[in-house]
């Protein structure tokens, strides 16, 4: 068992308990500069949250040109000229728009999201820790985000426009600015992922050493909530996947200046070396911005059902696996790329594979439910949307896994859908429902239910109407990335669908509105919040909402595993991991949760 | 919203829209039972003030049962998938006899080249066409694709065709078209400020009408006339209108 032994040390830097002595921390040290893990987390909040904004409204800018080509978009004289003269959005500026949603959602909002605001979040206050391992290098991971995304975000206004070449940044498109027009936003684009990709590095090698080192006495592997399991796994992913990305930037952009030709072919570059590269890099990607999800969602479908997560074990090697098959899928993105098709037929069969921990995953989602008692409060309805919604994004997963059903619908609004049912209806549905589980120990506040509601319905029905006629857009051969489908007369009988998920975009976006409003109105008007709002057992919901710096009194004491809800002899209906057994002779023993057995204690 | 495809008129076409069909049907009975049971269960199980939550944390057999189930579903893909991939884009699989032709992507057009009569590509009837590649009907075609900028990708939804054309490579697509007609080709992938303005024809006309088209070009590509009443639609915005282009004998 591995034993902090934070509170011997004198060292200003190591992190310290709430009981110890704390210093009083300047306004700057406290709330700006601050090694504390959960002032860094609400930080990635606010910032990804910023940029979540952003790219919603660029989305937006896209679904008007793509509803209504040609036609001004309303207040889009306030655009520079360079962008929509007259209003009318131009095919540079659509193609940048492509490129900075992917891109700020990817990396800006929904990374962020899930690793740097719950992985600094939850880590230390579930397995009982005072802080990170290295709080200064968390505090650095945030104060390198910043800019990264300043970066990004000014590229939009130099000149010739923000980068676009799409996310993917394919080259020979990316590599030099003949082929766009865009010199400086491309460079900038590079630059400003290579920094980021040092933020995700600092963060992962923090995270990695917390959980391995700093957990709780009796915390063994095997009774850490899915949450932190995820977020370890994930991190190991961010580790092992960002240099990767990092070494191609730097290929393409030494392309892009100083006269490489790393993947322009006229000097014997590769163009799908770029590819590979890329997607090396991004198919673990696509598993970091969805695994966190899989442990909020476990965690909130858990509580509300009052009940054990069903297969924990299961759950725990289904991510592994995940998270392993994840590294060899890469040629998935690339089956219509010309490479050879015996490759096509290999990775087919190594991502056909990883439906099946996908499955299992759903699976017992499914078993936690049944006989459960199920309260439904927000976080629960977003969990058990997340589940209906990744059922959807799952199995259309299976359309393109089978290369040759790829051939029509590969680069279509099939794999559009496919990606937001994944992205939107999974890893944002769970972070919707994180946020409002874990307001109070951000804030010490709850979030207003009604409007929680409200937000919830208006963005399940929105969301559907938005991403589920694209399957059917792709089917009928409609591309991604297409500035006008109107050019191309079997896609300008598609039109009246264009039109009508325009409008359906237009919902979404006035619904999130409500979320902005309750989530900033409820910091400073909320209804207070007790310890433990959601009788929950994980260690987190033992220290007052907001915990104090330092999160807890002293080192707790774990005795029992994260999902104990309704145990036979308790009358209520969880028990914190951290509470001292009853009565261990006249009680009976506290039970060792010990559901497919065999793997407990593998310390 | 509409999950049937259209129907396709190459001969690997069908095996493709079976497998799509197949997928479909099984896809579509999970996405019934599993969403049923997430349903049912919110219902069943929800909040009551004499209910208590039972205590249960797994079932070993289950865990079998659902690893198992999807494990054999997705290797049946997988093997149903193999031969209809190797027959679509293997060239190892491609016919034999089949009329070769050369199709260069650039911003913004396709640019298909014919030989000369006798098969040189360098010969002085050797031609080439704008956005428009004229194949015939019933027998085995093959484009060797290229790029000469960026990646585009040539699709033709009703041939369930999609090839990358990747700069500094040629990579051999095939397909035996079984309807003649006019069939619309775009771009797939993102290859500029003009990526949407990539739409093409490929003309599926019987041989004889190939012939005729291909004697008179060869005539017209030798002679310098015939290209007025070739040129195409002119659709799209800016771009050369599509037709012949003299080409060859240099």
């Amino acid at each position: 068992m591995s034993t902090p032994t934070a509170r011997e040390k004198t060292d200003w830097d190591i992190p310290h308990y709430a009981g110890d002595h704390h210093e009083e921390l300047s306004f700057i040290r406290k709330y700006v500069f601050s090694t504390d893990h959960k002032v860094i987390a609400v930080q990635f909040l606010v910032m990804s949250l910023v940029f979540l904004a952003l790219g919603g409204f660029l989305a937006l800018l896209m679904r008007w040109q793509l509803g209504f080509p040609g036609q001004p978009l309303p207040g889009g004289t306030l655009l520079p000229e360079t962008m929509a003269p007259g209003g009318i959005i131009l095919p540079e500026f659509y193609n940048s728009l492509v490129t900075m949603h992917g891109t700020f959602m990817i990396f800006f909002a929904i990374m962020p999201l899930l690793v740097g605001v719950f992985g600094n979040l939850l880590i230390p206050l579930q397995i009982g820790a005072p802080d990170m391992a290295f709080p200064k290098l968390n505090m650095a991971s945030f104060w390198m985000a910043v800019p990264a995304g300043l970066i990004m975000l000014a590229s939009f206004w130099v000149e010739g426009g923000a980068a676009g070449a799409g996310w993917t940044a394919y080259a020979p498109l990316s590599a030099s600015g003949d082929f766009t027009g865009v010199y400086l936003g491309q460079q900038l684009w590079l630059l400003s992922l290579f920094i980021l990709g040092f933020s995700s590095i600092a963060g992962a090698v923090n995270y990695i050493t917390t959980v391995i080192n700093m957990r709780a006495p009796g915390l063994t592997w095997f009774r850490l909530p899915l949450t932190v399991w995820a977020l370890f796994i994930t991190a190991v992913l961010v580790l092992l996947a960002m240099p990767i990305l990092a070494g191609a930037l730097i290929m393409l952009l030494t392309d892009q200046t100083i006269g490489t030709t790393f993947f322009l072919p006229e000097h014997g570059g590769e163009p799908l070396l770029w590819q590979h590269l890329f997607w090396f890099f991004g198919h673990p990607e696509v598993y970091i911005l969805i695994l966190p999800a899989f442990g909020i969602v476990s965690e909130l479908l858990s509580n509300g059902a009052r009940k054990a997560i069903f297969g924990y074990h299961a759950m725990v090697l289904a991510i592994a696996a995940i998270a392993f098959l994840g590294w060899i899928v890469w040629g998935h993105h690339m089956f219509m790329s010309g490479m050879n098709p015996m490759l096509g037929t290999t990775f087919m069969v190594t991502t056909l594979a990883i439906a099946v921990p996908s499955a299992i995953k759903v699976f017992n989602w499914l078993g936690t439910l049944w006989k459960g008692n199920i309260h439904f409060h927000v976080p629960f309805l977003h969990a058990a949307a997340f589940v209906a919604l990744f059922i959807i994004g799952g199995l259309s997963g299976i359309f393109m896994a089978s290369a040759p059903v790829d051939i029509h619908i590969h680069d279509t609004y099939f794999i559009v859908a496919h990606l937001h049912y994944v992205l939107f209806g999974g890893s944002l549905f769970a972070i919707f429902g994180g946020i409002i589980y874990w307001f109070p120990k951000m804030f010490g506040r709850m979030m207003n239910p009604f409007w929680g509601h409200v937000h919830f319905v208006g963005t399940f029905v929105f969301y559907n109407l938005v991403f589920f006629p694209m399957h059917g857009l792709g089917l009928e051969g409609m591309m991604r990335r297409l500035y006008d489908p109107t050019q191309y007369a079997w896609l300008a009988d598609l039109q009246p669908w264009n039109v009508f998920i325009t409008w359906a975009v237009f919902g979404l976006l006035a619904v999130q509105v409500v979320f902005f409003v309750n989530f900033v109105a409820s910091i400073w008007t909320g209804r207070k919040a007790e310890a433990n709002p959601w009788q929950a057992n994980s260690l987190e919901w033992s220290v007052p909402s907001p915990p104090p710096h330092g999160n807890f009194e002293a080192m707790p004491i774990v005795y029992r595993g994260a999902y104990e809800y309704s145990p036979p002899d308790r009358k209520e209906d969880f028990i914190l991991q951290n509470e001292p057994p009853r009565d261990p002779v006249g009680d009976r023993v506290e039970p060792e949760p010990q559901p497919t057995g065999g793997l407990e204690g593998s310390e | 919203m509409n999950w049937l495809l259209e129907p396709s008129v190459s001969t690997f076409g069908p095996d493709i829209d079976r497998l799509y069909y197949i997928i479909l049907v099984i896809t579509g009975i999970v996405f019934v039972l599993t969403e049923g049971l997430l349903i049912y269960f919110l219902v069943r199980y929800r909040k009551r003030p004499d209910r208590r939550a039972e205590y249960i944390h797994g079932s070993t057999r289950a865990e079998v049962l659902w690893t198992l189930g999807p494990l054999v579903i997705v290797l049946m893909l997988g093997f149903m998938s193999k031969p209809v991939w190797d027959r679509a884009k293997d060239p190892a699989h491609f016919p034999e006899d089949a009329l070769e032709l050369t199709v260069s992507a650039r911003q913004f057009e396709w640019e298909s080249y014919y030989p000369g009569a006798g098969g040189d590509p360098d010969a002085q009837d050797a031609f080439s066409i704008l956005n428009r590649v004229h194949v015939p009907v019933g027998e085995p075609v093959i484009l060797h694709l290229e790029a000469e900028d960026v990646i585009h990708s040539f699709f033709v939804p009703r041939f369930r065709v999609k090839q990358d054309a990747i700069p500094g490579r040629t990579i051999p697509v095939w397909f035996e078209i079984t309807e003649p007609g006019e069939y619309e080709l775009g771009c797939a992938e993102l290859c500029g400020i003009g990526h949407y303005l990539m739409d093409g024809v490929v003309v599926v006309q019987s041989r004889a009408e190939f012939d005729a088209w291909r004697a008179e070009q060869h005539a017209a590509a030798l002679g310098g006339t015939g290209a007025a009443q070739l040129a195409g639609s002119g659709d799209l915005d800016g771009a050369p209108a599509d037709g012949p282009v003299a080409e060859g004998g240099l």
